[in-house]
């Protein structure tokens, strides 16, 4: 009986008969669960080592060479064939990660001249800087959601928070804010973003605050026209003659039923904000030059065509991210959609 | 001799989620050449979708027949089909602005028909279609042949459809709720007009609508519907003196009656609860660039509710008693005029004080479907003027009285935990009356609160709030633009156009007296002739 479930349980109930949509969201949350671990997964450093008798946890810590028997107080360089084989004797042992090399790690031993194909030692390849191409792709995967998700987190807070103070009190106010946002929306987002690379030194936290500035504003229109169309009916009224107050009203009654725009374009805003991220480390304007990013492997792919595993890649975890993302916006677009006839 | 359309065995049914609907089940009946037919029903009795079915304007599963001059229009060809289609039998919308072209005017709509069924030149399906417009009683009809129906008023639309769906003289013409959309005072204009273009054009008419009044005066034969099925089919006069089945006998006793209960002397010389003096109210919209106008909506409305009274107040759409009921609330801003409710004005009441007067005058509104908040309760929704009025009572406590206001609306506890959208609208209807009680307010004002209803359902609405009205010494303001449903209700009745209060008065003076022309035409509305 689906006369007796919550308006949010039916639709939940909706989206996961359309199984390309329900099957998209379980992959993407796996893959982002798994990047999530990606220290574990994909890193130059042991996950534990038992030497001489003690253990060490070279995830956590930082151990300086001469801990293994190194001569220098430096980090220890876990890949050197000479730890290699220090953790190799008799009640010695080592447990690396399934893939050796953390997207930063630069293989000083390599055979192969860089950027090196896909061989048994570094399963994508390498750039042309000699990292590993499967652990950039994993870490630059992790960065571009989570920015994603961030970024649409904070346009979607700013937006619903814009939206809903125009649409429930209208008049002036509207009018007001309406002509704000034009104005503010017609800066050229492009060139602010060049010029303020080019005056501070580009981080994620700058591109994030730039980013947010102008993500709000379309958001903002979809749910101002849902807050005006809501508070003209009816028990938006009631709920004034019964004497509650304008926030309660807008949080408790309008909120709620003014969430479907927000909530079907909830994944299609992640794939534009991941796009954005990944189209400005393209041009180079993006995230500092260390920082694993698709947009960067993009960019390494273009400029060495012969090395064709380095464009694959990239291109593939972006490709891949993006359609699961437009599946499950489309899901939840039919789920919310209740006009639709379904045959 | 056959009739002109004969159904036999007609089903129709939908395909949604899986689920299978049937619409309509096993219908038959026959209307003769020239002959007035209605059929009669509550909204989802299958009605509209037999008339739809009969010119295939349904994309449903059909099974049975449609017999039309000799012809199963089932099975005839598309081609065939759109032939019939508006020359042969043609048909009329309940929502005349729907129904006509937004963007062509009315004149070049009736010619077109004309152009496509009839091959007529220009210049003749012009003079064709100015003299229908002039027959269906539309002033300056050339003039009139070239406006948008937006000009036009909603009776003038409604007229407009009728002289294009006579255009071709058709043999059957199929009226879906003529008149369910104009105000009552133009209801019996266009019946009557109905009535005389079926006598002259000899055409038979199949009248489909829920109002049995209209039905009364109208129909030759009436067919009664029920949930897809044909109850009863009986010559007019035969059903309304005997009829047969039990539902046809429930519909024809839904009409309100007088249920109105005498004041009790106490409160006769009490004073009064609310009192309202000279109240205006404007709208300003903006015209051209920079300029405004202002509409008045309301102006100089003077009235007053006594305790334990019901004041009725009765006009048609458009006469701002709609706005009267927010400006009454304090929901509405005021441009003049003052309001005071147990001798507080509300102009300047703090919002404290506002707030807490809030608690004593409830509002239920029309529509049942859009007054209850989606993503609540039941019990949310009933609980939470007491969670605001009154925070600090128990939970338990709370819920209690929940239940016993549920119950006096006659909704069971099984209720408390479920969605709105699970319930019919009589019982949404009984919710939206339990959230206004639960706080024992002193004035409820009903705004159009069985407008939306089933005739079945409307009465049973109306006794419970006459019998909650008496258990709880509450005022009533109600409004309503059926002169029947304040009949039935109030004391004392107001009437309003276009903004003012032509008269007030006991009920009783208001219907045997009426003073004002308006009223005298709205009272022989009810009655059906003319004024």
């Amino acid at each position: 009986m689906r006369g007796r479930l919550s308006p949010n349980r039916q639709r939940w109930l909706r989206f996961k008969e359309n199984r390309l949509g329900y099957f998209s969201l379980l992959i993407f949350s796996a893959l982002f669960l798994t990047s999530l671990f990606a220290e574990a997964l994909s890193n130059d450093r042991p996950l534990i080592v038992h030497y001489q008798g003690s253990y060490y946890f070279p995830l956590f810590h930082d151990y300086p060479e001469t801990a293994f028997g190194g001569d220098f107080p430096t980090p220890t360089d876990y890949l050197d064939p000479y730890i290699r084989d220090r953790f190799s004797k008799p009640g010695n042992w080592a447990i690396y990660a399934p893939n050796v090399y953390s997207y930063d790690t630069i293989n000083y031993f390599a055979t192969l001249p860089n950027p090196a194909p896909p061989s048994a030692e570094n399963w994508l390849g390498t750039d042309d800087r000699g990292r590993d191409v499967l652990a950039r792709a994993l870490y630059g995967f992790r960065v571009s959601v989570l920015f994603g998700m961030a970024l649409t987190a904070i346009g979607v807070f700013l937006g619903i928070l814009a939206g809903a103070v125009q649409g429930y009190f209208g008049g002036r106010i509207d009018l007001y804010f309406q002509r704000l946002s034009e104005i503010w929306g017609s800066l050229p987002e492009l060139y602010l973003l060049l010029i303020f690379a080019s005056i501070f030194r580009p981080s994620i936290g700058l591109l994030l605050l730039l980013l947010s500035l102008f993500g709000w504003l379309s958001l903002a229109d979809y749910v101002r026209a849902e807050f005006l169309r809501n508070r003209q009916l009816d028990y938006v009224r009631s709920a004034r003659a019964l004497g509650l107050p304008s926030a309660m009203i807008m949080w408790r009654h309008i909120l709620p039923n003014s969430l479907t725009p927000v909530i079907t374009f909830l994944p299609f805003r992640m794939s534009v904000s991941i796009t954005a991220l990944t189209s400005l480390d393209f041009l180079g304007l993006g995230v500092p030059p260390s920082t694993p990013s698709l947009g960067e492997l993009l960019a390494q792919g273009k400029d060495n065509l012969d090395a064709w595993w380095i464009g694959v890649t990239a291109f593939t975890v972006l490709f891949v991210t993006l359609l699961l993302l437009v599946f499950i916006g489309e899901g939840l677009r039919d789920a919310y959609d209740t006009r639709r006839v379904r045959n | 001799m056959t009739p002109l359309l004969q159904l036999r065995n007609l089903c129709v049914s939908f395909e949604n989620d899986g689920n299978r609907l049937h619409a309509v089940q096993d219908v038959s009946f026959s209307i003769n050449q020239g002959e007035k037919f209605a059929l009669v029903g509550e909204s989802g009795s299958g009605k509209s979708v037999t008339a739809f079915s009969i010119l295939r304007l349904l994309s449903a599963k059909t099974s049975g027949e449609i017999n039309f001059q000799g012809e199963n229009l089932l099975k005839a060809s598309e081609r065939k089909i759109l032939g019939i289609r508006g020359k042969d039998i043609a048909m009329i919308f309940q929502e005349p602005m729907s129904a006509l072209n937004p963007l062509m005017k009315i004149g070049d709509q009736i010619r077109e028909v004309l152009a496509l069924h009839e091959g007529m030149d220009e210049a003749a399906a012009r003079a064709r279609a100015i003299s229908l417009l002039e027959k269906t009683g539309i002033p300056e009809a050339s003039r009139r042949y070239s406006s948008f129906p937006h000009e036009l008023s909603g009776g003038q639309r409604q007229r407009a459809m009728i002289a294009m769906a006579l255009a071709c003289r058709p043999q059957l013409l199929i009226a879906d709720e003529p008149t369910t959309a104009l105000d009552v005072t133009i209801r019996a204009q266009i019946m009557n007009l109905l009535d005389e273009l079926q006598r002259e054009f000899g055409m038979a008419i199949l009248l489909i609508t829920h109002d049995l009044n209209l039905v009364r005066h109208f129909a030759d034969r009436v067919g009664v519907m029920q949930m897809g099925q044909l109850v009863e089919i009986a010559e007019t006069g035969q059903l309304f003196t005997n009829p047969e089945h039990p539902y046809t006998r429930r519909l024809l006793d839904s009409r309100p009656g007088n249920i109105v209960q005498p004041l009790p002397a106490e409160f006769e010389s009490s004073e009064d609860l609310l009192q309202a003096n000279g109240l205006r109210v404007e709208f300003s919209y903006a015209s051209g660039w920079f300029r405004k106008k202002t509409f008045t909506a309301l102006e100089d409305v003077s009235l007053a509710v006594k305790r334990g009274e019901t004041l009725g107040i009765v006009g048609e759409s458009g006469s701002g008693k709609s706005t009267l009921a927010m400006a009454l609330l304090a929901l509405q801003a005021v441009a003049g005029g003052e309001c005071r409710f147990e001798g507080i004005s509300l102009n300047t009441a703090s919002r404290a004080q506002l707030r807490s007067l809030r608690a004593r005058m409830q509002v239920v509104f029309q529509d049942p479907f859009a007054s209850l908040s989606p993503r609540l309760t039941i019990e949310e929704i009933v609980g939470e003027g007491m969670a605001l009025h009154h925070p600090r009572m128990p939970v338990s406590e709370r819920r209690d009285l929940i239940v016993r206001t549920l119950e006096e609306v006659g909704i069971g506890p099984d209720a408390l935990t479920r969605y709105p959208h699970e319930f019919s609208g009589g019982q949404r209807q009984r919710i939206a009356i339990a959230r206004a009680v639960i706080l024992k307010p002193k004035l409820l004002v009903l705004d159009e609160p069985t407008s939306a209803l089933d005739a079945s359902v409307q009465k049973q609405v109306l006794l419970l709030l006459s019998k909650l009205q008496l258990a709880h010494d509450m005022s009533y303001l109600l409004i309503s633009h059926d002169l029947e449903v304040i009949m039935a209700m109030s004391h004392r009745i107001a009437v309003m156009k276009e903004g003012r209060i032509l008269e007030i008065g006991p009920a009783e003076r208001i219907v045997h007296s009426p003073h004002h022309e308006y009223t005298r035409r709205l009272l022989a509305s009810v009655q059906f002739r003319d004024p």
